[in-house]
């Protein structure tokens, strides 16, 4: 009995349909996490790659440094010393919101590699293109460098979104209730792993699988010449 | 005597576009054909289907006495891999952009099929890549990449690495078409030696029209997949038959003669 | 206990990190090459068996495959010793990720190539070997690199399989001395001066097999 909702173990399969309201409530708690760690990497990236592009060597460089530490170290490693770390200094964060923000933490580091990509693949002449119209900075970015970065960066962002999708997970590490944490306290009640832990797998294989799809036909919906923001 | 190649209703199609369309054609022994036209006339389609790069549909097509297609055979080339293999052991292929191997040497690349394919015992297989080699005057470059070697020097490497494999017919696809002008007479003066081997049959596409009348036995323009007209050189350039051999030829002499003249005396 | 003294327990967890990785990456590669080249392969049975393992170890999450493998399999009797289960499930997903990386790079071997080889009377498994492969390998190791470092850090999780990694003697040791910033800074400074060490591995190891002129592919041809 969980959240109401009782199981039937009497046969694997009517077992497998009475914990599906239950992994329903956790696979809610998982694509939570995942959207709100998201919307952390799309905009700390962001900041994190702007910053790298300072004319000042010292944050520069500082930010490359972050960046690359950040990204060769384990999520589950990070998640702990949020979890233990962020509360000796007072700040005190309920267990979904550290997950979400350890998420969004490691990929914020792949993302600012990505757009430091896009950026970096606007040819030189673009620049000095708009150098020569008399453009201004903003205008160089939000008409020129922008709209020609959006079909290199859309795919790997979108592939990013995968790949955190199959991380989450991790959460229940930290006593976050997402869909693998509920099977395994199914588990550990009934003393079947085998059905819940393969119910989880067959839940998350249709979602990746179709978010890579949807990535797939948006990168090749998107014009290669670029999209115009205005 | 019979021919060593002969075309019977060949039909090639791709897709929905028919290249070959019940096309006939022969070639004697030894003799030297050059195949001219616009592209997309099907020459080169002529030469792959030969080196079985590309299956034919309908028809049938001969190479000294052996059919492409086997009674049985399946697949789109209509026949075992072991029939194909048997047939390319008489073929050789010159192509355009080369294609020699980036990861060996000069000498790797001539002396590889040999000793893969033909069994060849490796030193005996170096010596005669060497002697290819120094007849296609580059024996000197031979512990080199294909990387260090300029266009004309890679495409007479190839040419060496086709003719280690004693193929009795040999196509070269339009070699000189990727070379920069002032590297195209060194390969055509290996063609030109090479034509005048007895024994070996070629089969030649290309745009150099003063080339195809010099070593050519006999030269036929291709055009939407038939052969238009052919005969030989000289009767050829000089009294084309056909309207459209006519503007062909106009259109590719007209324009390119005081190039063609300039290369001429650099070769 | 000073921060000098919590050096020894975590190094004994980074050599159990470190043999993890290294024997899963190995592995790993060989299941890669395996895969990867039947999913190139023209025989329908092997590239449907290719195709099916890579799209379930890349579709799931590394956590549910440890856990399905450490407490689900033992269910229906069949059980291995956690390290053992550990390589198993590491090895089995970076050779999903390395088989998609391994047909890119025979698929990016262009078809002139081939037909050359086919002109010469190659047979398809020589042509494989001695023409597609040490051209695509070379095209492999900057995605190995980075799947070798993602194979590190996902080692991290076998910790909750009870491995005594180098995370989980980390959990052990903030347990006993509740110190979680030292701790946890020391691990994570570990696990980065061995993925440093990894990435100089690779780099090597791609330098050798760039080794003599012949790479990267010429202008000319």
């Amino acid at each position: 009995m969980m959240y109401g909702y009782a199981w039937d173990t009497s046969t694997p399969l009517t077992f497998a349909l009475s914990i599906l309201p239950i992994l329903g409530i956790g696979l809610m708690v998982t694509l939570k996490a995942a959207a709100v760690g998201y919307a952390i990497a799309l905009v700390f990236g962001l900041v994190l790659a702007l910053l790298r592009r300072s004319r000042i060597k010292a944050i520069s460089w500082t930010v490359a440094c972050f960046t690359e530490f950040v990204r060769d170290t384990p999520l589950l490693v990070q998640l702990f010393f949020l979890y233990y770390v962020l509360p000796e200094f007072g700040i005190i964060l309920p267990a979904f919101m550290t997950g979400a923000l350890a998420l969004g933490l490691q990929y914020s580091a792949y993302t600012s590699e990505v757009y430091r990509g896009g950026i970096n693949a606007v040819p030189r002449g673009q620049w000095e293109a708009a150098t020569a119209l008399n453009l201004s900075r903003l205008q160089t970015y939000r008409d020129i460098v922008v709209p020609q970065m959006i079909p290199r960066i859309v795919p790997a962002l979108g592939n990013y979104l995968v790949s955190m999708l199959k991380e989450t997970p991790v959460l229940s590490v930290v006593t976050v209730l997402d869909m693998l944490g509920l099977a395994n306290m199914i588990g550990e009640r009934t003393f079947d792993y085998l059905v819940p832990l393969s119910m989880v797998g067959l839940i998350f294989l249709p979602m990746t699988l179709i978010c890579s799809a949807l990535i797939f036909a948006i990168e090749r919906a998107l014009p290669k010449s670029g999209i115009p923001l205005r | 005597m019979n021919p060593i190649i002969r075309f019977e209703n060949v039909t090639k199609r791709f897709g929905a576009l028919t290249v070959l369309d019940n096309f006939n054609f022969e070639v004697q022994r030894g003799e030297k054909v050059t195949l001219i036209g616009p592209s997309g006339s099907g020459k080169s389609t002529v030469l792959r289907i030969l080196m079985t790069l590309e299956p034919f549909q309908d028809g049938h097509l001969e190479l000294d006495g052996t059919s492409y297609h086997e009674p049985n055979g399946r697949g789109p080339f209509k026949a075992s891999e072991k029939h194909l293999h048997k047939i390319r052991c008489s073929v050789g292929m010159v192509f355009q952009s080369f294609n020699l191997f980036p990861h060996m040497t000069v000498l790797r690349n001539v002396v590889e099929a040999p000793v893969a394919v033909l069994k060849m015992k490796r030193d005996e297989a170096e010596s005669r890549a060497i002697e290819l080699l120094r007849m296609v005057g580059l024996s000197d470059k031979k512990d080199q990449f294909p990387s260090q070697l300029s266009g004309g020097q890679q495409q007479r490497v190839a040419i060496a690495r086709a003719l280690a494999m004693r193929p009795r017919v040999l196509l070269f696809d339009e070699p000189t078409s990727a070379l920069d002008p002032q590297l195209v007479g060194e390969v055509l003066g290996v063609i030109r030696d090479l034509a005048h081997e007895h024994d070996l049959t070629m089969l030649l596409v290309t745009h150099e029209m003063r080339f195809a009348r010099e070593v050519s036995d006999r030269v036929c323009f291709f055009d939407k997949g038939r052969i238009v007209e052919q005969g030989d050189p000289e009767r050829f350039f000089s009294n084309p038959q056909q309207p459209r051999t006519r503007e062909f030829l106009s259109s590719i002499l007209g324009d390119q003669e005081p190039v063609r003249e300039s290369l001429r005396c650099a070769l | 206990m000073t921060w000098t003294q919590y050096l020894m327990p975590l190094l004994k967890g980074a050599q159990v990190t470190v043999t993890i990785s290294l024997a899963s990456i190995a592995i790993g590669a060989v299941l890669a090459f395996a895969a990867g080249i039947a999913r190139t392969s023209s025989n329908r049975f092997l590239s449907g068996i290719a195709f099916a393992y890579i799209v379930l170890f890349r579709g799931t999450p590394l956590l549910v495959q440890l856990f399905w493998f450490y407490y689900a399999l033992p269910l229906i009797g069949i059980s291995f010793d956690p390290v053992t289960t550990g390589i198993m499930v590491l090895s089995l997903l970076t050779g999903a990720f390395g088989a998609e990386v391994v047909r890119g790079a025979l698929l990016s071997v262009p078809p002139s190539q081939l037909e050359a080889a086919r002109a010469l009377n190659f047979s398809k498994t020589y042509t494989l070997w001695h023409i597609s492969m040490p051209q695509a390998v070379i095209e492999m190791m900057p995605a190995f690199g980075n799947l070798a470092i993602q194979n590190l850090k996902d080692t991290a999780l076998v910790s909750l399989i009870s491995i005594a990694d180098l995370t989980f003697q980390a959990q052990s040791l903030r347990n006993i001395t509740l110190d979680s910033a030292t701790v946890y800074t020391l691990t994570l400074i570990g696990y980065f001066l061995i993925a440093l060490c990894l990435m100089f591995a690779m780099r090597f190891i791609e330098m050798k097999l760039r080794r003599g002129p012949a790479f990267p592919r010429s202008a000319h041809s």
